[in-house]
């Protein structure tokens, strides 16, 4: 670090931490930018990018550190603030109102005005297609933001950071919605931008964008900073090292089944711009893990296979019968059960009890002429929260008052129920707690050894590689490769998963 | 469910302040308290507590239904005729069809066309009462059997045939929320209709079972009343629905689904019924009473979200 020569830099974050309950999110985390220059950020889900982005962005108050601009330190406390100081941030959920135009999308909230009440549409119309011009939109600033494409919203978007007269724009994953060529007008846009003495923050998960168009690269790991580069001093294969090379802890339990019969075969599973060709089989007693970055469309693909989202094409066959493609009640009925990402939103109903949540899959087998018997509801109730230790004060609790790891052992619990024969987890660890994931770990490798087929989706490489017998690697919609858990190293995976080749 | 539970429930609550309203009645007029008045309240009450039973589960799923006081009235006058024309007991037994099938077509569209059921059931109301009036041309229908008056007028054991209908709705309501796999999806769906369907329940076939129950015992009311006017008027129940959903949600039950019991809307419908008898006994203006009847509601509810409140933060 040149921390000398401290007034080049229009930007300079130092010791930057923050800590959320039960987290260190960021620990001690470097970071500057040159005028004019692009500066990437790099790192796995968890790395602590966006946490860092949010407390430039004054969303999020950091705990340590200082921040200076232009070599005066600030304190950022609101993000109005941080915008008035020169900050713009365009998020990947862009801030647009569909219904209006793009003049008053622009100048939201800051219209000129005429005899102070109303707005003067002229002026207003007259300096937007100024910033227009200037990032080379050739939209008129009366046409409604609903009739753009995502990549001309978010040229609205950077128009909306210059009429602010933003120095830093920060771009949080800009490319992920856009195509090849798109992305090249968005890269001729940065470049612009630079020859005006902007300066960007750039946020990608795709290296090779990320060594095209940055000047230099910073790579975060769980929260740690690991150092800053050169883009032209490096390459693809060093920043995937850098991204994951992490010390493994020892508390992923050896796992003892053995692979049995297929269970599952899905074949040429398509569904348009979401996956393509998507085949695989999965065995009784296997953990298949399915590596990846957020958006790859692993998530997508189970949906398809479960029936909750249609695919356009192709077959599911478990245990060799074909099933009815969309119909998460024959999924069900085959013994498939799902534990999605958004366990709150999809998987529990927090406002009723333990018991009930468990029961809500069996309750078609413990009830006679539609009467629940309750003495069966409670048995399975107590059941599993003394099998997958669930610490609750009895069955009758509110789910909403139970911590993260609690929750998920319930909504596994309700599928164990229907003893299945296939398990699709759905990042089943997101935001629990260490001693829960061992704990879920665990759980895993026993059900595997009573010959469930089960489905890892992860995004902590360390867990997938760990847990997993075979992983497949997903990157943009297609399988890019499979190992088995002896061949598998976290660069090996997130080469398949990152880089385009 | 000890002791304690009973304290802290929303109905053991709203029980509370009906009885704080019965005694200061009590007090405050001399005749509220004779049989001959109570077992007027309790009729008059009947009607829209049992229309009050499927609003509830209408309510639990997250839904609403404004057409009950139309589907009485086009049941009503539906139910005149058909007695006229059939005779006692299919002409009955017709008229309940109807109103479950009203309550079935709500159902269907709602769940089928994926519409907001507020507006599903606006448009429901409309349909309903004009087809009553189209029917009738305006005109009420006369001309009724004199023993289908006992239905509405007649006595067992010295409590009115209504009061002992709404009993045993109120019990088979009470049994079938609280007993049976359907009452757990109706709660189950209110609570987190994503999750309970990715769980593998037919939330559509539950949404379509509650109208169309609300649609059958909307569809009791009316006949009850068309006996107890021994006629079928098609401007019956006009207006009903509000009483209904004020009944349900004075009880407790959450506007947003998953939360809620019949047993509170009894005692809602109780203490509207109640208090509307009270103010006349008293003397207030008919204007008056609907002004009072207004901040009842109101007060009633936010009382019972202070409650909840109150309880989070003892638990917490």
């Amino acid at each position: 670090m040149k921390k000398k020569t401290a007034d080049k830099y229009i930007l300079e974050m130092e010791n930057v931490s923050k800590t959320f309950p039960g987290v260190k999110a960021l620990n001690n985390i470097y970071f500057n930018l040159k005028k004019g220059e692009v500066h990437s950020l790099v790192g796995e889900n968890g790395a602590g990018k966006s946490t860092l982005l949010k407390i430039l962005a004054g969303a999020y108050k950091k705990d340590a550190g200082t921040i200076k601009l232009d070599g005066t330190k600030v304190e950022m406390t609101e993000p109005k603030q941080a915008l008035d100081m020169g900050i713009s941030v365009i998020y990947q959920e862009f801030n647009l109102i569909p219904n209006l135009s793009i003049a008053e999308n622009i100048f939201m909230g800051r219209a000129p005005r005429k005899n102070s009440a109303f707005i003067d549409f002229p002026k207003l119309y007259k300096e937007s297609e100024l910033f227009l011009k200037k990032i080379g939109m050739k939209k008129s600033a009366k046409t409604l933001v609903s009739e753009l494409s995502v990549a001309e919203q978010q040229m609205v978007e950077i128009a909306k950071s210059l009429s602010f007269s933003a120095k830093i724009i920060v771009m949080d994953e800009p490319t992920s919605a856009l195509t090849e060529s798109e992305k090249e007008t968005l890269f001729k846009i940065i470049r612009e931008l630079k020859e005006k003495k902007v300066s960007i923050i750039f946020i990608s998960h795709i290296i090779e964008e990320v060594l095209e168009i940055s000047d230099r690269i910073t790579v975060l790991r769980d929260g740690n900073y690991v150092d800053t580069v050169n883009a032209k001093d490096t390459n693809p294969r060093k920043i995937v090292q850098m991204m994951v090379g992490r010390e493994l802890k020892d508390f992923y339990p050896k796992k003892e089944a053995k692979r049995g019969k297929i269970v599952l075969e899905v074949k040429n599973l398509t569904k348009k711009s979401k996956y393509e060709n998507i085949n695989f089989q999965l065995h009784e007693g296997e953990v298949l893990g399915f590596a990846g970055l957020v958006g790859a469309g692993r998530a997508e693909v189970m949906r398809g296979i479960f029936g909750i989202e249609a695919p356009d094409s192709g077959e599911i066959y478990i245990k060799g019968n074909k099933v009815k493609v969309n119909s998460l009640f024959e999924t069900i009925k085959m013994k498939m059960g799902f534990v999605p990402e958004d366990r709150r939103a999809e998987g529990l109903i927090l406002s009723r009890s333990v018991k009930d949540n468990i029961n809500i899959t069996k309750l078609p087998h413990i009830n006679s002429h539609g009467l629940v018997k309750q003495k069966d509801e409670q048995r399975i109730a107590n059941e599993y929260c003394k099998r997958l230790k669930i610490r609750t004060p009895d069955s009758k609790q509110i789910v909403q008052n139970l911590s993260g790891g609690n929750q998920q052992k319930i909504v596994i619990a309700k599928w164990l129920a229907i003893n299945p024969k296939i398990l699709i987890l759905d990042d089943p660890t997101r935001g629990i707690d260490v001693g829960a994931k061992n704990e879920i770990y665990s759980l895993i490798n026993n059900l595997a050894k009573e010959k469930i087929g089960i489905i890892l989706i992860s995004s902590e490489l360390p867990e997938i590689i760990n847990i997993s017998d075979r992983i497949l690697v997903m990157r943009e919609g297609k399988i890019t490769g499979e190992f088995l858990r002896k061949d598998a190293t976290q660069e090996k995976i997130m080469r398949l998963a990152a880089l385009r080749n | 469910m000890d002791f304690k539970d009973v304290l802290k429930s929303t109905e053991f609550g709203i029980f509370v302040a009906f009885l704080a309203l019965c005694a200061i009645l009590s007090f405050a007029t001399p005749n509220f308290l004779s049989i001959y008045n109570i077992s007027t309240v309790m009729k008059q009450v009947s009607f829209i507590a049992i229309m009050s039973v499927g609003m509830t589960m209408v309510i639990l799923t997250a839904g609403i239904d404004l057409s009950v006081g139309a589907v009485l009235g086009l049941v009503n006058v539906l139910a005149a005729l058909f007695i006229n024309k059939f005779g006692l007991a299919p002409g009955i037994g017709t008229a309940l069809l109807c109103g479950a099938f009203l309550g079935f077509v709500n159902g269907i569209i709602i769940v089928k066309w994926d519409l907001p059921p507020f507006i599903v059931t606006l448009g429901m109301m409309n349909i309903a009462r004009g087809l009553a009036l189209v029917i009738t041309k305006g005109w009420p229908i006369t001309g009724i059997p004199e023993c289908f008056g006992c239905l509405a007028e007649g006595r067992l054991i010295g409590i009115p045939v209504p009061v002992i209908i709404m009993i045993i709705i109120y019990i088979l309501g009470y049994l079938f929320l609280s007993r049976t796999i359907w009452g757990r999806y109706i709660y189950a769906s209110g609570g987190n209709e994503k999750a309970t369907w990715l769980s593998g329940v037919n939330v559509n076939k539950i949404k379509i079972l509650v109208y169309t129950i609300t649609g059958f015992l909307s569809g009791l009311a009316g006949i009850m009343l068309a006996s107890r006017l021994s006629q079928g008027s098609p401007i019956t129940g006009t207006g009903y629905e509000l009483s209904v959903i004020g009944a349900v949600v004075i009880g407790g039950t959450d506007l947003m689904g998953g939360k809620g019991s019949v047993l509170g809307s009894l005692i809602g419908a109780l203490i509207m019924g109640v208090l509307d008898n009270g103010l006349v006994l008293l003397g207030v203006s008919a204007f008056w009473q609907q002004v009072i009847l207004g901040v009842v509601i109101i007060v009633a509810v936010a009382g019972g979200s202070m409650r909840r409140k109150l309880f989070m933060k003892g638990e917490k």
